[in-house]
Formats: C-alpha cells, structure tokens, sequence
C-alpha cells in the first residue's frame, strides 16, 4: 500500500493484510498527492505524483518499489511554452485500460494528460485544455484540478473526467471534444440557477466494477449514480446519514457496489455522530448501510477525496486514511477495520495492490 | 571573470554536492541568463528553483549580491560578472 501524506510518502507491506511494516517516509515534506501501481507489467511501476511547497511539482517512477527512483530530467509533466502556465501538482495518475504503455494524468491547474511510455513523459490534451467553458472553472479549497480520470474499460474513445468546480466532462470521441455531464446534479451555490451545464463542484467519481456506463458521484452535497456513462444522473442519498463527503469507492469486481465516507456536512467536517464510518451500498445507491467496526468514535477527522481505495486481492481490501494520520484496513468488505498505521501526517492519497 | 550561484543545502545533492556553482561571464547579463548557465549540467535542480515558464518558484527566493530578486526585476534582473547569487528557500511552510 502506498500512503501518499502531506509530508511525504509511506509504502506499507503485508503477507496477511493484518500486520504491516512502514516504508518511509519518501519525499520528506512533499505533499503526495497521487499514487499509480501499474501492475500490467513486470516489474510493476510504482508512479508518485507530489509537489514540495518550495521546490514545486515532480513525478517519479519505481520499478523496484520504492528502493530507488527515477526522475525525468525536465520534468514529466510541463506545459507546453504557448499556454503561458506553470504546473502546480498531479493530482491523478491512472492506467489505461486498454494500452499497457498508456497513462493518464490529471492536474492543477485543470489539465489531462497522456502518456505513452508508462508514465516518464506525458502531452496535454488540447480538447479539454482549451474548452471554452474553462474560463469558468473554479477552484475548490485544495486548488482547481482535473481529480477524476475513468477511462472507459468498454470504450477507448470514452473518458469521464471531472473537477471541483466545474463538475463532468466526458469525451466520446478519444480526447477530442468534450462535453458537460452535470444534468441532475444540484449546484445550490449558484443562486441564479441552481442546476447549470457546468460548474458543479464534484468531489470524486467511481465507475461501476461490471455495468462500465453506470457511475457514482459524491458531490459538494449530494450523492448521484448515472446510467448513461456520465451524461445525466439521479440522487442516491436516501438512506445515508449526511449527502457531503470527499470520496467515492468502487468495489473492483462486484457491480452495484460502493463505499463512501460521510461528512456530517459543508459546515461541519467532522464524521456524522463523531463516528468515523463507510456507508456501503450493494444495490448501486437504493439502500444503503453503515460500517463502522474498528473505527474510531469520537472522531473529529475526515477522509479526503483520494485518502481511500481498495486492493486487488481475491477478498476486497478496503482501505481508508484519515486527515490525523491514521490508515485502516478492512479485509472483509468494510464489515470490520483495524489499525495499519497511525501518527502519520494527513493522509492525502492510499492506493494498494496484491503482488506476488 | 566568475560570477556564482550558492545553492542551499537541500539542493545541493542535486549539483553532486556542490554548494556553489561558477559561471564564467564577459560581460552583463540577466539573472535568468546566469541560472541557465550555472543549472544546464543539472536539469533537475533547474526545475526546483523555476517554473517551465522560467519564473522564479513562489517559495523560493533569489538574491542577486544581497538584492532579493523578485522585489528587483526577477529573472531580468542584471547581473555583472563578479555577482553572486544566493539561492534560498523562504522561510515559509507548516
């Protein structure tokens, strides 16, 4: 498991998901901001995004996890001289589901990128770099960035990419042209029109582990599924304690399935009931219930947009970081967690992998 | 005659350890003249201190024989062959 933290990076390793040994930290005082096992090939490559507060953004690569780490001289990712604009961190780095050297990344500010060479040099993707709507796209408290990127599995000409605030954008076309994707997500910040094609503040998007054109989004209040690859969605959050929280979890495997992390609200980010939990839904957003065994109350943390992900081990792991430094680990679906690491700095981004 | 950039210690593992990096220089030049000199052996520790734009990094400052850089005329600043250029990190950060 990777914990990308705000002071660095841990590698955490286990032979039975219960006790685990920390690596780290790497990249001392960087704020890890994203983590990519590509596993398609072997070695696996371990992708870190993470920018340091004085000496800027980097991404690096480990094909021995983590015992070394390979930079590329001028920088992996840059814009290009003609869009007059400095990057400032990656926020997402995702394998293609269709080409084994194909990376995506998404940025601050709002930029997709694509690499062909496993993640050592990447090109913006003009489409959505020069949409006309860009102008208008917002920046949430942590920055203004593409935080989403799902590649179709189905399709390699469709993307969903999204960003807070701004909200969806899908392309059908392969990176050509996009298009909003908001219809149904309420925006009851925008006073004038509460339901506008662009400018929902989206918080994290998760496609479906079987259905690749059902999606889950948990928004800045409200929690949608969409049934038309990302186009037009409906409320799921009857049911759940709180409509507000960062992130959103697909199970890898089983469809209809999804775990969230309720925050009590915009106003108060702190865990419903001061009880740190995930709400599970097993029938894609019609009922919903609460997993909270191994976890702590009263908790007056939360749980950021990336701070949660699963493993690929035949029986799910699922994994959840805090914002006070503390990463959990389930092996039994969310019903039970227990304690992998804890005094960590904020935990900002947790990926984690079954390995050989 | 030799002008020369002081890096500051977090940055010098970058330059193989050297804690100042000598630019031979005939006449005046501009600041960021001077860093593209004394960084082209070291790419990576061009890319700590300046944007891809080539602007100086927020956090980081540049003095320029005790003149701070950004309050002055940034990477156009002038530089003479004797200058020195002291790299630092702001005292800045949580």
């Amino acid at each position: 498991m990777g914990i990308g933290t705000r002071k660095g990076l841990w590698l955490a390793r286990s032979e039975d998901r219960q006790s685990w040994q920390l690596d780290g930290p790497h990249f001392l005082m960087s704020e890890v901001l994203s983590l990519l096992f590509d596993t398609r090939s072997d070695p696996p490559r371990l992708l870190v995004g993470f920018r340091s507060s004085h000496w800027g953004p980097s991404l690096q690569h480990s094909d021995d996890l983590g015992a070394s780490w390979v930079e590329h001289p001028e920088g992996s990712i840059r814009f290009p001289p003609d869009t007059d604009t400095a990057l400032k961190a990656t926020w997402q780095l995702v394998a293609d589901p269709h080409d084994p050297d194909v990376v995506w990344a998404g940025t601050e500010p709002q930029g997709l990128w694509r690499s062909e060479d496993r993640g050592e040099t990447f090109e913006l993707n003009r489409g959505l770099w020069e949409h006309p709507h860009r102008p208008q796209w917002g920046e949430g408290y942590g920055g203004g960035a593409i935080h989403t990127v799902l590649p179709n599995p189905q399709d390699p000409e469709s993307m969903l990419v999204a960003m807070s605030t701004g909200g969806v954008y899908n392309t059908r076309d392969g990176g050509s042209s996009w298009a909003p994707g908001n219809t149904g997500i309420h925006a009851y910040f925008m006073p004038h029109d509460e339901w506008p094609e662009f400018g929902q503040c989206v918080h994290k998007v998760a496609r479906d582990a079987v259905v690749a054109t059902r999606l889950y989004a948990q928004n800045h209040r409200g929690v949608y599924r969409s049934d038309d690859d990302g186009v037009t969605w409906v409320s799921i959050e009857e049911g759940l304690p709180t409509n507000f929280g960062m992130t959103a979890v697909a199970h890898p495997r089983e469809g209809d399935t999804l775990w969230l992390v309720p925050i009590a609200s915009d106003g108060e980010r702190i865990p419903p009931g001061a009880q740190l939990q995930v709400q599970r839904t097993d029938d894609a957003g019609k009922s919903w219930r609460t997993q909270q065994q191994g976890l702590p109350s009263p908790s007056y943390t939360n749980v950021l947009r990336d701070a949660a992900g699963t493993d690929t081990h035949q029986d799910t792991g699922l994994y959840v970081g805090t914002r006070n430094g503390e990463v959990y680990a389930s092996t039994d679906g969310g019903e039970s967690f227990s304690l992998v690491a804890q005094q960590l700095p904020d935990v900002l981004c947790v990926r984690a992998v079954t390995l050989s | 005659m030799t002008a020369k950039v002081v890096l500051p210690g977090l940055l010098r593992d970058l330059a193989d350890g050297a804690a100042e990096l000598p630019v031979e220089l005939q006449s005046q030049a501009s600041l960021g003249e001077l860093l593209d000199a004394a960084f082209a052996p070291w790419p990576i520790l061009a890319t700590r201190v300046r944007d891809e734009r080539g602007e100086i990094r927020r956090h980081v400052n540049v003095f320029v024989d005790g003149e701070d850089a950004k309050r002055a005329q940034g990477v156009l600043t002038p530089v003479t062959p004797s200058s020195t250029v002291h790299v630092v990190n702001a005292v800045s950060g949580g």
